[in-house]
């Protein structure tokens, strides 16, 4: 066997080149033979080398749970892994390669508990087609479900179910059967385009890599075959052209190229495109693909793109056809998963990546999660860390997209944490929201500028921000009275004030005050647009609620007042009577004593008020009004 | 009209280099003068043309590489008009950090892991491309592409970003910084078919000649000048050999070999029955020893 297929290899050395290539997702849990399978591919391609393969013999013997000396146990040959899985190091990707004369893989190793989600989603993304394993004694478990609607989530299209150990069921032609007419059952409304069903022993190799003289029942393809027979390319080079544009590539004044991976469909020279942010129509006056000029390029390529006019267009935008455009918008409906073990709260900024743009970005709703076992949908209001969920997603300037469904690449997106910039969620945009096509910010001749000049000042917002009784309120009192004193327009909002009115629908959850605080933050952007000083007296005690309120203003607007006042302080201060009930545990979610503060790291204004009178402070934050 | 495996190897690398040198401010292109990094390089010229790449590239120079690389490297160089940075550690140097006093692992440690990061520190990289592929090692093959490192340049493997679709995260704080690894999916035969098609140039030590050898512990390693201090139960022996990876000489050893061309490379790799790395007395040093030294900071 390894002799006939060395020299099959060496035949078709020449034929490598113009090979084809799949992407291979494996889900199944260890007790599945997954392990064995893979095991058995690798070597059964050739792809163990002899050091490992003595080693292997010689484990067999010594750990091997295959008996006799003419089976190998494959599963040994990446137990390695195992090994370190247990002290949490591969609870990841693995990425392994094998190659057969007619094309070569890579397979995507990923565990299949539940916990690991995000893990076997971070391997979906990138795959053609996932093997989903069914042990034959079990048949369809939950697991089966979790596997093929994860694969079907991230826009898998093609599934092969390898039906294993059927040497343990005597391989049972009408069990086998069952168990696909199960699969069938819950699988059609996932939107695969092929499903194929191979009966199979990985530990004795049945109808893994040739057909198997034990099951003479079964007229299908190998396991093999059927890798080496999808077409996964026919997916996209029909589809309607996008390049999203990764850079510009401007070496001198006489050329001017956009770079970038064509996400679908084919461009040629001559043909009309349409920048997707503008609308604006050129030609493609050349392509060039590496060094070489060509006439015509199709979806996967690299290339750069010189158009026969100057437009604007850079690094986030895409060219596309004409006839058939992407989305524009800053509004969308998605499916997330959330991957980082803090949750998603609605109303929380973070940074959308898309494969070239990068914005501000903000899960205004969580509509319902849906439970990947059973699919059925549940309300939250959070994103725990492996859930997935519908959610709609408003970013600060509109993004290029199109549906995840239409196109994997042009409609995916990741969340980044802004401070750590850990990436802590993934998602897949279903479709814009209406309202974004129908509001448009209604241009106004009189505006924050014109309001500003006829009070004779510069519109400000004040946030101070420190923990309950710390005398936030007491100094913003004094300060707006300095300011009105001199003539000032001002308005104070009040973290109790608005909490009786605009936000009494608000408890103090986690997801609560990220809520609240948007709302204190939208009204103040209101106000300073009216042209007035705004002085905001919030606890708000995390830092990405009140770097969201930041970025709403402009640059030196916002001006962060840190009232510092130490927990004991407060406590002894007690103004309302509050520590007293929080510490005999009457009231919950209490800043400082149940729930944390965040201090800032860098405020515009910090007052340490021990030793300090509340209106020396004020007279600190009117000089640097006057010096700002 | 469906592009081939090499095609789609090439055009992954291409973006990945176009996302680094549209979203990074200082970016560096780690160049070793192998196999690997002559392709890197290739790839580079092609993502960037007609520019230049906008990046320089860095070679850590141990003092105890192959002269032959060292001339590959100045000529290549210079026929290209490229920003070479060349950075040896030079308290190694004054305290004569050599392969046989200090052992594989520390001199490894001191002469490539500190030397390249006090070379990043110096320049301040905040993106660094290198040609590791995930077919080599085990603990490669569960890097990322992006791959992120602290301020101290380690590597958290129970603690890496999920990468998803062709969506990279380039995002880092001040002093942190990215390993980028735009041959990730390529495997060694790859390689070879890939330097075959577009006639890449390589260092003529991977083609098999007749070079000056003594064997030693299992290995043979060529005398490449002086300083390999030749026992006197050793002898140097005249032999057809070549290299399948290229490092410091007394380090790596050489198989011997009829191929002569890149051909009759890629028709020995097709045959040859042992790992690419065997060749390497750094990766034996000790158990697990790649993965330690990858969390250190090592490419």
């Amino acid at each position: 066997m390894r002799m006939v297929l060395e020299d099959d290899m060496l035949i078709e050395q020449d034929a490598h080149v113009t090979n084809t290539f799949l992407r291979v997702l494996t889900c199944g849990s260890v007790d599945d033979g997954k392990s064995t399978l893979i095991g058995r591919l690798l070597y059964d391609t050739q792809l163990i080398l002899d050091d490992q393969f003595s080693a292997l013999k010689r484990d067999t013997k010594k750990h091997g749970t295959t008996k006799g000396d003419d089976h190998l146990d494959f599963a040994l040959l990446v137990d390695g892994l195992e090994a370190e899985r247990e002290q949490g190091i591969t609870i990841d990707v693995a990425y392994r390669f094998f190659v057969t004369p007619k094309r070569k893989f890579v397979i995507a190793d990923t565990p299949g508990h539940e916990e690991y989600t995000r893990n076997m989603a971070t391997g979906a993304s990138n795959a053609d087609v996932a093997i989903v394993l069914i042990d034959a004694r079990k048949g369809v478990l939950r697991q089966t479900r979790r596997h093929t609607f994860i694969a079907s989530l991230l826009g898998i299209r093609h599934i092969i179910v390898a039906v294993n150990k059927m040497d343990l069921i005597q391989y049972d032609q009408e069990r086998f059967e069952a168990i696909c007419g199960a699969f069938q059952a819950f699988s059609e409304t996932l939107g695969f385009r092929s499903v194929g069903f191979v009966p199979m022993s990985a530990r004795f190799g049945d109808n893994v890599i040739t057909a198997s003289p034990n099951m003479s029942w079964y007229r299908g393809k190998s396991l093999l075959s059927h890798l080496e027979a999808i077409d996964a390319d026919e997916d996209r080079v029909d589809q309607p052209f996008r390049l999203p544009i990764q850079l510009v590539n401007r070496p001198n004044l006489d050329f001017r190229g956009f770079s970038g991976q064509i996400a679908a469909g084919r461009v040629s020279v001559g043909d009309s495109v349409v920048v997707a942010k503008s609308g604006q129509t050129s030609r493609v006056k050349s392509i060039l693909c590496g060094r070489d000029n060509v006439e015509t390029a199709v979806d996967g390529q690299a290339v750069t793109v010189v158009l026969e006019d100057d437009l604007e267009l850079s690094r986030g935008n895409m060219l596309v056809a004409p006839q058939n455009r992407p989305h524009l918008a800053d509004q969308f409906m998605a499916h997330v998963i959330w991957f980082h073990k803090e949750a998603m709260i609605p109303g929380r900024s973070y940074i959308c990546r898309t494969e070239v743009d990068s914005i501000g970005a903000t899960v205004t709703t969580l509509k319902y999660t849906i439970d990947i076992n059973s699919f059925a949908q549940k309300a939250a209001t959070a994103l725990q860390m492996n859930e997935v969920g519908v959610c709609n997603v408003s970013t600060q300037a509109p993004i290029v997209f199109d549906s995840y469904r239409d196109n994997r690449n042009t409609g995916n997106f990741v969340l980044i944490d802004r401070f750590t910039n850990a990436t802590v969620g993934a998602g897949m945009i279903d479709h814009p929201l209406r309202r974004a096509h129908n509001i448009h910010w209604h241009a106004v001749d009189i505006n924050k500028h014109a309001r500003a000049a006829l009070k004779l000042q510069t519109p400000r917002v004040l946030w101070f921000t420190g923990l309950s009784g710390s005398g936030k309120s007491t100094i913003a009192n004094m300060v707006e009275k300095l300011l009105h004193a001199r003539g000032k327009h001002t308005y104070m909002l009040d973290g109790d004030n608005i909490r009786h009115g605009l936000n009494r629908d608000l408890g103090f959850t986690q997801e609560a005050r990220v809520e609240n605080i948007r709302r204190a933050a939208e009204v103040a952007k209101l106000m300073a647009d009216a042209g007035l000083i705004v002085l905001v007296s919030f606890i708000s005690p995390f830092r990405s609620e009140r770097r969201m309120a930041r970025e709403l203003f402009e640059k030196g607007e916002f001006v962060e007042v840190f009232v510092d006042t130490p927990i004991e302080e407060c406590a002894r201060r007690d103004p309302k009577g509050l520590y007293q009930k929080a510490m005999a545990g009457e009231i919950k979610n209490f800043t400082g004593i149940s729930s944390p503060y965040e201090a800032p790291t860098t405020p515009e204004i910090h007052l340490r008020t021990v030793g300090h009178e509340p209106l020396d402070l004020a007279m600190q934050i009117e000089k640097f009004l006057d010096d700002a | 009209m469906t592009l081939t495996y090499l095609e789609k190897l090439e055009a992954e690398s291409i973006h990945v280099m176009r996302e680094v040198a549209a979203t990074f401010s200082r970016p560096v292109m780690l160049y070793s003068i192998g196999k690997d990094s002559s392709v890197m390089l290739h790839l580079a010229l092609k993502a960037f043309y007609p520019a230049k790449p906008p990046f320089p590239l860095l070679h850590i120079d141990t003092t105890w590489k192959f002269r032959e690389m060292i001339a590959f490297r100045d000529r290549t160089a210079a026929e290209l008009g490229l920003n070479l940075l060349v950075h040896t550690n030079q308290d190694g140097v004054a305290q004569n950090v050599n392969p046989f006093d200090f052992g594989a692992t520390a001199y490894t440690h001191m002469m490539k892991t500190l030397a390249l990061r006090q070379a990043l520190d110096h320049y301040g990289f905040d993106a660094a491309f290198g040609g590791g592929r995930r077919d080599e090692e085990k603990s490669r093959a569960k890097e990322r592409i992006f791959s992120f490192r602290d301020s101290k340049h380690t590597w958290d493997p129970k603690n890496q970003r999920p990468e998803m679709w062709r969506t990279y995260n380039t995002r880092v704080n001040r002093n942190e910084s990215i390993r980028v690894f735009p041959l990730s999916n390529w495997t060694e035969l790859d390689v070879w078919q890939y330097i075959n098609q577009e006639n890449i140039p390589v260092v003529p030590l991977y083609l098999a000649q007749r070079r000056p050898v003594i064997r030693r512990d299992g290995m043979l390693l060529m005398v490449d000048d002086d300083r390999l201090r030749v026992a006197q139960d050793e002898k140097v022996e005249e032999l057809q050999v070549r290299f399948r990876t290229l490092g410091c000489y007394p380090l790596t050893g050489a198989i011997e070999s009829t191929a002569r061309t890149v051909p009759e490379i890629i028709q020995e790799m097709l045959t040859v029955r042992t790992s690419e790395r065997q060749g390497r007395a750094i990766d034996s040093d000790e158990e697990a020893s790649m993965e330690k030294k990858k969390r250190e900071g090592y490419f």
